[in-house]
């Protein structure tokens, strides 16, 4: 166990014990093993599902490596968006400036691509040096005649949330609508904040159709250039992963006019409302008819699918710590669903009001805690008896080398996680690896920190 | 094929941070530290963490915009303070990052100062590498580490009966083989960096920030006191080998990774030479097992092409290795640039296409021109591999999509026949998928 830093007690609340507003959203302390990524890694993870779009990366090539391919977002169609495209800025350009480099960047690859859309990254050490992405993306939209969007990801210039409003930025420029005649005529919705992951936007999209609510854009899963340039015909947008999204949503909504509910199809109570909110919406009685049909019929199958898995899981121990709080209030719930107690839960961009949530949810003598760091993982997980740590690859082999479970809930997840399939997938995953024999050995060979 | 000067599509390397935390790693209680934004140390956790499938601890300054302005001195410090406060380490391995060299932090300087002032404890070692990310790659920042580490901690002394191995960007499995080698052969040495114990680390039921491997700091301090330096590698391993042999006058000879048949000859005839030990009984033996697997398995894989693409030494060690199997290495391609490494290959195998800091879109050019019939390398190919329908042999850096490799060697004898039986019977396992069902055979 390793000492504590005063300044991080802040940061920490155990619920039951005092109730306070909670520290979030700072820089992280220097010297610690922190969990969080970067700007530039915020807005990619945002933008990076829409496939048929360049992702250039303007800066030095370890930004470009490290987010190849960061997101397990599928496409159906082009495959464009899974490459690695990098300036590989060199000691030159960071005395005499990345401008020229990034210009013939743009041009070779029109000539190889032919792109209708090009993002362009700034990382930290372009804003350093002060190159004028504005002004080159500029010049290469009107000499190609295509959207070259920069995207101002200086990585030093706040936390991943703060890419998330880069990256929201970047789209509002793209989904600025020509023609403002068609704005929210159309009877279908924007599903924003879903990114396709393990083809999670394909279920949701299906529950819709089956309900006779069409989907006008997903931003970002599974999205294209085309699709996007009509955002603005919707009539509602649904708003899911609220850290990255909400801030789109609100200007949406200021710009034109657009209204928005948050939803989560997460756990099944959580989509049963969702689905409810979105069909009060269109207050039409067919709509409200088939979904409370779906409702019943999916949940019905749903809980049958989940109870083989649950008798074996009652009673043990969860610990969370994903990066938004959205995802740990959805967790939270999730747990609850299958019969898991959350005993931990900690986010590293957790927004004020989703802490609070948190603390009124969870049960009395849960540790909330904004980003922690790996000691302070460590102490809460054996402090606590967790049996199953839910995050990202960062903490999977903490987890492991403790001799407790593990799921990934992050970019790497495998199945889909999202409606009524992913709640059983949900459950399944859980019972995989909280019941896998190999925990036997583990306890063997001591692993019993957590026993 | 048209030329690209400005634009890196599928890169074959990564930045110089990560192969400078991965040197630290090698040390053993070293907390690496990246002097930069908290998103370089999260990516290169990620990244290890992917590739070994380990815990990796890495400390950051987490800059803000107001070290930009105002240089991240402050920071720095206030890192070093809290990581000796926090985590104990006996070592901190401070490497830069390309905003913290742009804004003219001197890493080395502030250390310097802290040291000066009086504040740092006399038993905590900190070295710190420049490797903005703008320069090299992830071997040159690997091969800045080790330098760094080995000139700040080697003391001269009394002579000792040891010899140094410098051994690379290599797996722990690896590490674990040359040690078993030397131990064979009754050498004692001092393996710096050492990862295996560190990142193949057994289930115990605890999480140690700092492992039981890596090499001792004790151990680094004596190398300047060893007989000589074998730098396994000229691109990971040569510099730290002749800081050595400037400093403290320990001779430095470079050898090729011992990948495939001849190079772990070669490696084994210089330990005996060096130690004026004969090669013993067993490991003869063990090389007369590997001939005969691979006079077992000749035909399946002789005349093949094949792409070889990753890490300079690496690379390098693969394609000697292809040759001696009377496999044809039709591609190789690096994409840390080095004009010896393109030379040495050339000689190796001179009918190659030898790409020297290329990228990925280099190699599917050239294969779409002229096809192979098998790839070696990293994960990254897997795509290539699919498009162009051929099999993909997963060696070297990064490996993201398949687990427990770490463990397995390629060096030595050993590692060249768990080698041949992965392509020779992968090349076979090809054949089998893709034959119609009535050219399906039994006995192959």
């Amino acid at each position: 166990m390793f000492n504590e830093l005063e300044e991080r007690q802040d940061f920490i609340v155990i619920k039951g014990r005092h109730k306070k507003a909670m520290k979030c959203d700072s820089h992280s302390v220097s010297g610690s093993v922190s969990q969080r990524a970067c700007v530039y890694s915020g807005a990619r993870v945002v933008l990076n599902p829409i496939a048929d779009a360049v992702h250039l990366v303007h800066g030095p090539i370890g930004c470009a490596a490290y987010t190849w391919d960061i997101r397990g977002s599928l496409s159906s169609g082009s495959e464009l968006y899974r490459r690695s495209f990098c300036t590989d800025l060199k000691e030159r350009d960071i005395v005499f400036g990345g401008n020229e480099r990034l210009a013939a960047a743009i041009d070779k690859l029109v000539q190889l691509y032919a792109p209708k859309l090009i993002f362009v990254y700034a990382t930290c050490v372009v804003g350093v040096i002060g190159d004028d992405l504005e002004a080159v993306c500029k010049a290469a939209s009107s000499k190609y005649g295509i959207d070259v969007i920069p995207v101002q990801s200086s990585g030093f210039m706040g936390n991943k949330a703060a890419g998330y409003r880069a990256a929201c930025d970047a789209l509002l420029k793209l989904i600025e609508p020509v023609n403002t005649d068609n704005i929210g005529k159309s009877r279908s919705i924007n599903y924003l904040g879903d990114f396709n992951l393990a083809a999670e936007t394909w279920i949701i999209s299906n529950y819709f159709r089956s309900i006779g609510i069409e989907i006008n854009a997903v931003l970002t899963g599974d999205s294209e250039y085309a699709k996007l340039k009509k955002t603005t015909d919707a009539c509602l947008n649904i708003v899911q992963c609220a850290g990255s999204m909400n801030y789109l949503a609100h200007k949406l909504n200021d710009l034109y006019g657009m209204p928005y509910i948050d939803v989560s199809f997460l756990g099944i109570q959580d989509t049963s409302e969702s689905l409810r909110k979105v069909a009060a919406f269109f207050n039409d009685d067919d709509i409200i008819l088939k979904t409370e049909e779906m409702i019943k019929s999916q949940t019905a199958k749903a809980n049958q699918a989940i109870e083989r898995y649950k008798h074996h899981l009652c009673g043990k121990k969860a610990a969370i710590y994903v990066g938004g709080g959205f995802k740990a209030i959805s967790l939270l719930k999730q747990f609850r669903e299958i019969g898991i107690d959350v005993v931990m839960i900690g986010t590293q961009n957790g927004q004020p009001h989703e802490y609070d949530t948190l603390q009124e949810l969870a049960d009395e003598g849960v540790i909330i805690v904004d980003d922690a760091n790996t000691s302070e993982l460590e102490q809460f997980i054996l402090e606590k008896g967790a049996d199953i740590l839910v995050g990202g690859v960062k903490e999977r082999f903490l987890a492991y080398k403790l001799g407790v479970a593990f799921i990934d809930h992050n970019h790497n997840r495998k199945h889909p996680l999202s409606g009524y399939e992913g709640a059983v997938n949900f459950a399944k995953e859980v019972y995989s690896t909280v019941c896998s024999p190999v925990w036997k050995y583990a306890l063997d060979q001591g692993g019993d920190s957590a026993r | 094929m048209t030329e690209r000067k400005n634009l890196v599509v599928n890169p074959v390397k990564t930045c110089q941070p990560l192969g400078a935390v991965l040197a630290c790693l090698g040390i053993h209680g070293c907390m690496p530290h990246s002097h930069g934004s908290q998103g370089c140390a999260s990516y290169l956790r990620m990244q290890l963490s992917r590739h070994f499938r380990e815990f990796i601890p890495t400390t950051t300054s987490s800059f803000s915009e107001a070290q930009v302005v105002f240089g991240g001195s402050g920071n720095l410090k206030q890192a070093i303070r809290n990581i000796i406060h926090i985590y104990k380490p006996q070592a901190i391995g401070v490497s830069t990052t390309c905003s913290a060299e742009t804004i003219g932090d001197d890493a080395e300087g502030i250390i310097a100062e802290m040291r000066g002032s009086g504040e740092l404890p006399e038993d905590v070692v900190i070295f710190t590498a420049s490797t903005p990310s703008y320069k090299g790659s992830h071997v040159t920042g690997f091969a800045s580490m080790v330098k760094s580490a080995v000139d700040s901690i080697a003391v001269k002394g009394a002579a000792n009966d040891k010899i140094n191995i410098i051994p690379g960007m290599i797996s722990p499995g690896d590490i674990r083989e040359i040690k078993r080698l030397l131990a064979l052969m009754g050498i004692k040495a001092i393996i710096m960096p050492d990862i295996s114990g560190v990142l193949d680390a057994p289930m115990t039921g605890k999480l140690k920030l700092y492992q039981d491997g890596g090499t001792p700091l004790e151990e680094i301090a004596d190398m300047a006191n060893s007989s000589i330096t074998f730098a396994l590698g000229q691109e990971a391993s040569l510099p730290a080998a002749l800081g050595l042999e400037e400093k403290h006058g320990v001779s430095a000879e470079m050898l090729p990774l011992p990948i495939g048949i001849e190079n772990t000859d070669r490696f084994i005839m210089e330990l005996s030479r060096i130690s004026g030990k004969p090669v013993p009984a067993q490991l003869e033996e063990e090389r007369g097992r590997l001939v005969d697997m691979m006079l077992d398995a000749h035909a399946h894989w002789y005349g093949k092409k094949a792409a070889i693409y990753g890490d300079p030494d690496i690379v390098e060690g693969i394609t000697a290795m292809a040759v001696g199997l009377g496999i044809e290495p039709l591609y190789v391609l690096t994409g840390t640039k080095s004009n010896r490494w393109e030379e040495t290959v050339k000689t190796i195998a001179p009918n190659a296409h030898v790409i020297n800091g290329g990228d990925l879109l280099t190699l599917k050019d050239l294969m779409k021109e002229q096809p192979v019939d098998i790839m070696l390398g990293n994960s990254h190919g897997k795509f290539l591999a699919k498009e162009m329908d051929m099999p993909l042999i997963r060696v070297g850096f990064p490996i993201l999509d398949r687990a427990n490799l770490q463990h397995f060697p390629v060096v030595g004898y050993s590692g060249a026949a768990w080698l041949a039986e992965r392509i020779g019977n992968t090349l076979l396992d090809w054949k089998d998928a893709h034959v119609p069902d009535h050219m399906l055979e039994l006995i192959m």
